[in-house]
C-alpha cells in the first residue's frame, strides 16, 4: 500500500514581486517521514507547501518526487493530499461524495470506489454520517473528512495545512495523535505546516524551522530543543532567555552593566548572544559563586509549574520555570527576594554576532578540575 | 459612591418618555406599512378588477362581468408573446455566458484595470434606458449603413441590446454568491486531480447556483416586461409583447391590457414563488 515518496526541494525560492518569501529552501525528506515546517506567520512556510502542492510556481529551485522533477506538472496531476486549514470540503456533496471526489476524478470502477469510500470513512470512524452534508458536521468531524477525502487516493504526498488550528485544545490533542498513527500505519510522506511549536513537537519525525523564508534548522524535535542553531531557534523553541552584550574573559556584559558569569570560556571576545531555557535556570539563595544574582520580579504558579521573572539589571530580566510538585519541585520566592541564578554549563547556548553557535573551549570535565 | 449613584439615575427619567416615543414609532412604522402595501397592491387589485369588466371601453360601474378578456389575450397576442419569450430566454443564455465566466474572474482575480472592467460592466444600469435605447437604434442604423446589415429591428439585434442590459445583473448576482465561497475548495478539488475545467463545473459552479438562478430570473424578467429598448428595435415582423401592448393601446381602450397585464404579473410571480421555494430568494437578493 505503500506508494509514498520521497520528496526533495532543492534551492526552492519564491519572490512576490520584489518581495522574497521563500529563500534557498533545501531540503530531503524519507519516504513515510512525517516532516513539519514550523515558524511564525509570514516565515514563508504556507508558501512553501503551496509551492510543493503546485498552487504557486516557483522562482528558482526544483522540487522532486522519487527523483523526478514535477515543478512542471499542474497540481491536479500530482497526487497529493491535502487537508486545508479550513478543510476546504465540497459544501454541496455528502461526506461519501467528498472522500470519493478523487476517486471519481479517477475514473475508476464504481464498486471499488464504494469500497475505498466505505473503508476510508471506517478509518476515521465516520461510517454512520456518510449521507451527512458538511454543515451539518462539527469541525472535529469535518477535520476527518477531510482527511478521508486526502487519504483515500492513496497519494504520493500528504500536505497538512496547519491542520489543527480551528479545533479546540482536547480535540487538538486528539486528533493530532490520530493523524500519526494513521500516517504511521499507512507509511505516508507528510508535510504539515504549524505555528504552534508543542503541536509541531507532538508530530514530527523532524522539524523544520524557518524564519524570513529561509530554514534556521533542520532536526528531530530533541535535537533542536537541545541544540537551537542560532538565537532565533533558540527563542522560538522552547521560549529561551535571550541575552545580548559582550564577552570579557568569562563573563558576559550586558548593555545596562549586568555581569553574568558563564559556564564555558569562548574564544570570540565580540559581541555575543546567550540563550538559555528558563527550564535550566535554577534559583538559590545569594551567593558570589552564581552566574548572576538579581531580585525577584514576580512569581507565577501555573498549577504543574511556578515561574519566577527575576530582575538582573535595569534592562534586564530573566525568566525561570520549574515544577511546582513532586521531588524536584523549585521553592516558591516572594517578590523582592535576592536570589542567583544558576545553569548546568551544557544548558547554556551562546552564539556569535552572525548568529553561529560557538563552542566552549573549556569542557565540562576541565572546569570541574580547575 | 454618590456621583456613582448620580450617574446611574438618569436612565429612569427618559425611559418613561421613550415609551411615548415607542408608541409613536411603531404607530409611524405601521403607517409608513400600510401605505406601501396600498401603493403597490391598489394599482395591482384595480387591474384585476378592471380586466374582468363586460365593457368595450372602460366605463364605471360595468355593466357585467366577464372573463372574456382573458379568452381573447391569445387571439391578439400571440405572436408577440412568442416573440418576448424567445426574447427573454435568448436574453437569459447570453447574459449568462457572458456574466457567469465575468463573475467568475473578477472575484479570483486582483488584476490592473478590474476596477474600470467592474464599472464598465455595471454601468448600463446608470443610464436611462431610454437614452440607452436610442443610442443603440442610431448605433445599429450607423452599422447597417457602413456594412449593408440588417440589424436594426432584427430579433438578433434585440436580443444584444438586452443581452447588454442583463449582463450586470448576472455579473453582480455572481460576484455576490462568491464573496463567501472558499477558494481552498478548489485547490482541494485540483489536488484531488480535478483539471481546471473539472474545478469550475464540479466546485465553483455548484457554490453560484443561487446566484445563477436569480442572475437568470432577473434577465428573464428584465427582458419579457422591457418596452424602453423594445420601442426603438423592435420592427413590423419583430414585436415584443410590451410594444404589441401599447400600440394595442393607441386605438383601443379596453380591458384587454388589464387582462395581459394581470396574465403577466401572475405568470412571473408563479415564477418567483417556485424558484423562492429552492432558491430562498430572499438570501441572495438582499
Amino acid at each position: 500500500m505503500t506508494d509514498s515518496a520521497a520528496l526533495t526541494l532543492q534551492d526552492l525560492t519564491k519572490h512576490f514581486g520584489a518581495h522574497a518569501v521563500v529563500r534557498d529552501v533545501t531540503l530531503e525528506v524519507e519516504p513515510g517521514e512525517l516532516i513539519v515546517l514550523l515558524g511564525p506567520s509570514g516565515c514563508g512556510k504556507t508558501t512553501t507547501l503551496r509551492l510543493i502542492a503546485g498552487f504557486v510556481a516557483p522562482t528558482a529551485g526544483d522540487i522532486s518526487l522519487d527523483g523526478r522533477s514535477i515543478v512542471a506538472l499542474p497540481p491536479h496531476r500530482r497526487e497529493m493530499g491535502i487537508v486545508f486549514q479550513s478543510y476546504a470540503l465540497f459544501p454541496h456533496l455528502t461526506v461519501a461524495r467528498n472522500v470519493a471526489f478523487g476517486l471519481e476524478m479517477r475514473r475508476g470502477p464504481a464498486s471499488a470506489t464504494a469500497a475505498r469510500v466505505s473503508e476510508m470513512l471506517r478509518l476515521v470512524k465516520l461510517e454512520a454520517l456518510a449521507a451527512r452534508l458538511p454543515r451539518e458536521l462539527s469541525g472535529g468531524q469535518q477535520q476527518r473528512v477531510a482527511l478521508a477525502r486526502a487519504l483515500a487516493i492513496h497519494p504520493r504526498l500528504l500536505l497538512l495545512d496547519e491542520p489543527l488550528s480551528n479545533l479546540d485544545a482536547a480535540l487538538r490533542q486528539e486528533m493530532a495523535r490520530e493523524i500519526r498513527i494513521l500516517q504511521r500505519a499507512g507509511g505516508i510522506t507528510t508535510i504539515m505546516v504549524t505555528h504552534d511549536q508543542t503541536e509541531a513537537m507532538a508530530m514530527a519525525d523532524r522539524l523544520v524551522v524557518m524564519h524570513e523564508g529561509r530554514v534556521q534548522q533542520i532536526g528531530a524535535p530533541e535535537a533542536i530543543h537541545a541544540q537551537p542553531a542560532n538565537p532565533f531557534v533558540a527563542r522560538f523553541i522552547g521560549g529561551s532567555n535571550i541575552l545580548q552584550g559582550r564577552l570579557e574573559s568569562r563573563c558576559l556584559v550586558l548593555p545596562d552593566g549586568t555581569v553574568l558569569a558563564l559556564a564555558g570560556q569562548y574564544a570570540d571576545s565580540a559581541e555575543v548572544t546567550l540563550a538559555v531555557r528558563p527550564d535550566s535556570v535554577h534559583l538559590l539563595a545569594p551567593d558570589s559563586d552564581a552566574r548572576a544574582a538579581g531580585v525577584v520580579e514576580l512569581c507565577t504558579w501555573l498549577g504543574s509549574v511556578v515561574e519566577h521573572v527575576v530582575r538582573l539589571g535595569p534592562d534586564t530580566t530573566v525568566l525561570t520555570r520549574g515544577p511546582a510538585l513532586g521531588r524536584d519541585a523549585v521553592r516558591r520566592h516572594a517578590p523582592g527576594t535576592r536570589v542567583s541564578l544558576a545553569w548546568e554549563p551544557d544548558e547554556e547556548r551562546l552564539f556569535s554576532a552572525e548568529g553561529n553557535a560557538l563552542t566552549a573551549s573549556v569542557t565540562l570535565k576541565e572546569t570541574n578540575d580547575a | 459612591m454618590t456621583s456613582g449613584l448620580a450617574q446611574s439615575a438618569p436612565p429612569l427619567p427618559e425611559h418613561v418618555p421613550g415609551r411615548g416615543v415607542a408608541w409613536l414609532e411603531r404607530a409611524g412604522i405601521g403607517l409608513l406599512l400600510w401605505t406601501g402595501i396600498a401603493l403597490i397592491a391598489v394599482p395591482m387589485l384595480l387591474t384585476i378588477y378592471l380586466s374582468v369588466f363586460d365593457e368595450k371601453l372602460i366605463l364605471f360601474p360595468p355593466h357585467g362581468y366577464t372573463l372574456a378578456w382573458y379568452a381573447a389575450i391569445l387571439p391578439n397576442f400571440a405572436q408577440p408573446i412568442v416573440t418576448s419569450v424567445e426574447l427573454a430566454s435568448a436574453a437569459v443564455v447570453g447574459s449568462l455566458l457572458l456574466g457567469i465566466p465575468a463573475g467568475i474572474g473578477l472575484s479570483r482575480h486582483r488584476f490592473r484595470g478590474r476596477g474600470a472592467v467592474s464599472t464598465l460592466l455595471l454601468a448600463p444600469l446608470t443610464v436611462p434606458l431610454i437614452a440607452l435605447g436610442l443610442a443603440i437604434y442610431v448605433m445599429m442604423v450607423t452599422i447597417d449603413e457602413q456594412l449593408g446589415s440588417m440589424i436594426t429591428g432584427s430579433m438578433a439585434g434585440l436580443v444584444l441590446a438586452h443581452v447588454m442590459i442583463a449582463t450586470p445583473w448576472v455579473v453582480r448576482l455572481c460576484l455576490a454568491s462568491l464573496t463567501n465561497h472558499d477558494r481552498s475548495a478548489e485547490e482541494a478539488a485540483a489536488s484531488l486531480g480535478a483539471n481546471p475545467f473539472t474545478v469550475i463545473w464540479r466546485v465553483t459552479l455548484p457554490a453560484m447556483r443561487s446566484g445563477i438562478i436569480a442572475g437568470a430570473l432577473f434577465a428573464f424578467v428584465f427582458s419579457f416586461e422591457n418596452l424602453e429598448l423594445a420601442l426603438f428595435l423592435t420592427s413590423p415582423g419583430v414585436t415584443t409583447l410590451p410594444v404589441a401592448v401599447l400600440q394595442y393601446l393607441e386605438y383601443h381602450i379596453d380591458p384587454l391590457v388589464s387582462a395581459v397585464a394581470v396574465v403577466q404579473t401572475v405568470g412571473i410571480a408563479a415564477l418567483l414563488l417556485v424558484l423562492d421555494r429552492f432558491m430562498r430568494l430572499g438570501r441572495i437578493v438582499r
